[in-house]
């Protein structure tokens, strides 16, 4: 592999297979809100805690899925990850080195990680060919444009598009699959290691979604990528995610594998959540709503556990006691006082001698 | 008259514009009996919206072309005038939106905007309206009722004003109502709920339903018969259990096999290539050749007609009797 900048190759891995590609710590962002008219004197201004303080490692090769009701901060996180806002605390970790002074720089950094979003039309620019989009960013990063063009045609065939049919088209005149395929392209373009999508299939009908879901798959072999993959749609997630986390409030309530997870939730959340999807068997209905309400505020979210009011496992140290993660399996922890031993909650472990 | 509540015969619906003319509905026939639920499953471009909207006549008035017989609670609704249609909208027929917050008006509060449906329709005072509003968030079981009266839409979260839509889809008491993907732009765990008050709030009251949806999970919480829509034309229709458990049509076939559900992980999807045919030049026969797998020569020169294995559960495809035998087999 050369480093000549006209080949913009993947950047080779640092800290071996056993460094988490990813390391997120602490990180929290909280909006402060607008007073009224007077608001602002003297009275503290309220705050939106979009993202309270989480932390988890993305490890390399693995796709990490992110569920949560809206409003759960999930898109914050992924905000602040590819650094498209200032977190207010906490730090990332990109292959054991720092982002900012001292570590990598934001144009080294986005060059290993890119971003998919859910509108895939405002997020391509109406005034470019879709080849032009796509060959915009490595001729930012040094590539000439001759190569760079190259390079858009074999990533819109590795993407499925026919490059002499679309590659001068602009995005109005695609469909809303084949724009997504275009974003995702663009996101391969500069040979990330690590790409965020970001409800990358929700906006798209059944059918298509079933074809970007099976192209995300072969890209992520053949281009050797991990996957952050955010959505509220769990079988969706289920589905390509080794690893699923779950959000709520901006909080980390659940982490582990997907297959544990889906086979049997530690927290009460996700239980409610993994719930709530239809049963796909006309003979099987609910008949009751497995959480009722909507998710709280994040201005003023409440005491303890954040989930104790809509929680049916509900005991008095749930709202004054904050859950830590506890250790609910192997590679599986839940911030729920019934997965911590000795927490006072009658279902909780008992303390290990 | 027959009992039905809907009754749509050969149902044609066309855009036209000096350039073009789109043929959004192609020859849509069914029945709905009271109190019962139908679901039209569709991609973008089906045409199920433009069915839906057809049943309450809000196509543009200019532009759309209806054809066909088209009877809701025994209103000839193609030939019905706009001073009629205006009483039928929401008394007899009525429709819940997939935006609360563009369907609802954001300058006046809830309770206005129900109050202003009740005193459209019915003889009754202001404060017997007013007296109806509050019943009517107490049934869509909006907590603390009486203040969410004097709620502007901004004010509530997502299931909140859903709910109160419903309120005002429901506050003269429709025969047919009808929802757009109601429950697509809501989170999972109110989704659900939504689904659930829905299904309930049909029980009580005796409405047919007619709910328009891409999800075939929302289909199966909700639906008695289900009506697959492809190019305009229902290319599939059948008891949910039965179209859920052995469709008939590829095209049905395609979207459950598409739908992620319980696929072992990691295994690829099926897809359906291609995408849908433009409708302002249909091909002449099957829809669907283009895209299916099964597709030969005769299913080119025309539309193949609705048939099945068994009574109520129909497709237009020319193999749907060996696909019986096949599940017989």
């Amino acid at each position: 592999m050369t480093d000549r900048s006209d080949d913009l190759q993947q950047i080779p891995d640092v800290g071996g297979p056993a460094q988490p590609l990813l390391s997120v710590r602490g990180l929290t962002r909280h909006f402060a809100l607008k007073g009224g008219l007077f608001g602002g004197l003297g009275a503290p201004r309220a705050v939106v805690r979009a993202v309270d303080g989480i932390s988890f490692d993305l490890r390399k090769g693995e796709t990490l899925g992110i569920v949560g009701e809206s409003g759960c901060g999930k898109s914050t996180t992924s905000r602040l990850i590819m650094a498209l806002m200032r977190p207010t605390a906490g730090e990332i970790v990109f292959d054991g080195q720092t982002i900012g002074p001292g570590g990598l720089t934001l144009k080294e950094y986005r060059r290993q990680v890119q971003m998919v979003f859910q509108d895939s039309y405002a997020s391509l620019n109406p005034r470019l060919t879709v080849g032009d989009s796509i060959a915009f960013a490595p001729q930012v990063h040094g590539m000439a444009r001759q190569g760079a063009n190259a390079r858009a045609r074999e990533l819109l065939a590795a993407v499925g598009l026919e490059p002499n049919q679309f590659g001068g088209r602009y995005p109005h005149e695609l469909s809303g699959g084949q724009r997504q395929r275009v974003n995702i392209a663009r996101a391969l373009a500069l040979r990330p290691r690590l790409i965020i999508l970001d409800e990358p299939v929700s906006a798209l009908d059944k059918s298509v979604e079933a074809q970007v879901l099976n192209l995300l798959m072969d890209l992520k072999s053949d281009f050797g990528l991990t996957y952050l993959f955010i959505s509220h749609d769990l079988g969706v997630v289920h589905h390509v995610s080794d690893r699923v986390l779950v959000m709520y409030l901006g909080q980390v309530a659940e982490i582990g594998p997907v297959d544990r997870i889906y086979a049997g939730a530690a927290h009460p959340y996700t239980a409610a959540l993994l719930d709530s999807r239809p049963s796909m068997d006309p003979a099987n209905r609910r008949t009751e709503p497995p959480l009722t309400g909507d998710p709280p505020n994040p201005i003023d979210p409440p005491s303890g556990c954040r989930f104790h009011p809509r929680c049916r496992f509900m005991e008095p140290p749930c709202s004054t006691t904050v859950p830590p993660l506890a250790t609910a399996g192997p590679d599986h922890r839940a911030a729920c006082l019934m997965a911590l031993p000795g927490s006072g909650h009658s279902q909780a472990p008992a303390m290990a001698a | 008259m027959t009992g039905n509540l809907v009754e749509a015969r050969d149902l044609h619906v066309r855009f036209v514009t000096r350039d073009a003319t789109v043929r959004a509905v192609n020859g849509v026939s069914f029945d709905l009996a009271p109190r019962e639920t139908l679901c039209i499953l569709g991609e973008s471009g089906s045409g199920k919206s433009v069915t839906l909207r057809a049943l309450m006549r809000l196509n543009p008035a200019k532009r759309t072309v209806v054809e066909g017989r088209l009877r809701v609670g025994g209103h000839d609704l193609v030939a019905a005038k706009e001073r009629t249609l205006s009483d039928i909208r929401g008394s007899v027929v009525s429709m819940i939106f997939q935006e609360p917050m563009t369907a609802l008006d954001p300058v006046f509060t809830i309770g206005r905007q129900i109050r202003e449906t009740i005193l459209r329709h019915e003889a009754v005072g202001r404060a017997e309206a007013d007296r109806r509003a509050l019943e009517l968030l107490e049934l869509v079981q909006i907590p603390s009722a009486r203040r969410r009266l004097d709620a502007y839409p901004h004010e509530m979260s997502g299931g909140l004003r859903q709910r109160a839509m419903i309120a005002i889809a429901l506050s003269c008491r429709p025969k047919l109502l009808l929802a757009d993907e109601p429950t697509t732009a809501l989170d999972a765990t109110v989704q659900i709920q939504i689904l659930l008050l829905l299904k309930q709030l049909q029980a009580e009251l005796g409405m047919g339903m007619i709910f328009v949806t891409h999800d075939l999970g929302v289909a199966g919480e909700i639906a008695d018969r289900v009506a697959v829509m492809y190019a305009g034309r229902f290319v599939e229709e059948g008891p949910v259990g039965a179209l859920m458990r052995a469709p008939l049509h590829p095209y049905t076939r395609g979207l459950l096999g598409a739908t992620v559900h319980d696929q072992p992980r990691g295994q690829r999807l099926t897809t359906i290539p291609g995408a849908p045919p433009n409708l302002e030049h249909l091909p002449r026969g099957c829809a669907f050749a283009p895209r299916c797998a099964l597709a030969e020569a005769a299913c080119l020169p025309a539309v193949p007609t609705l048939r099945g294995p068994e009574p109520g559960h129909r497709a237009r495809c020319i193999r749907v009797q060996e696909c019986g035998l096949e599940r017989a087999a």
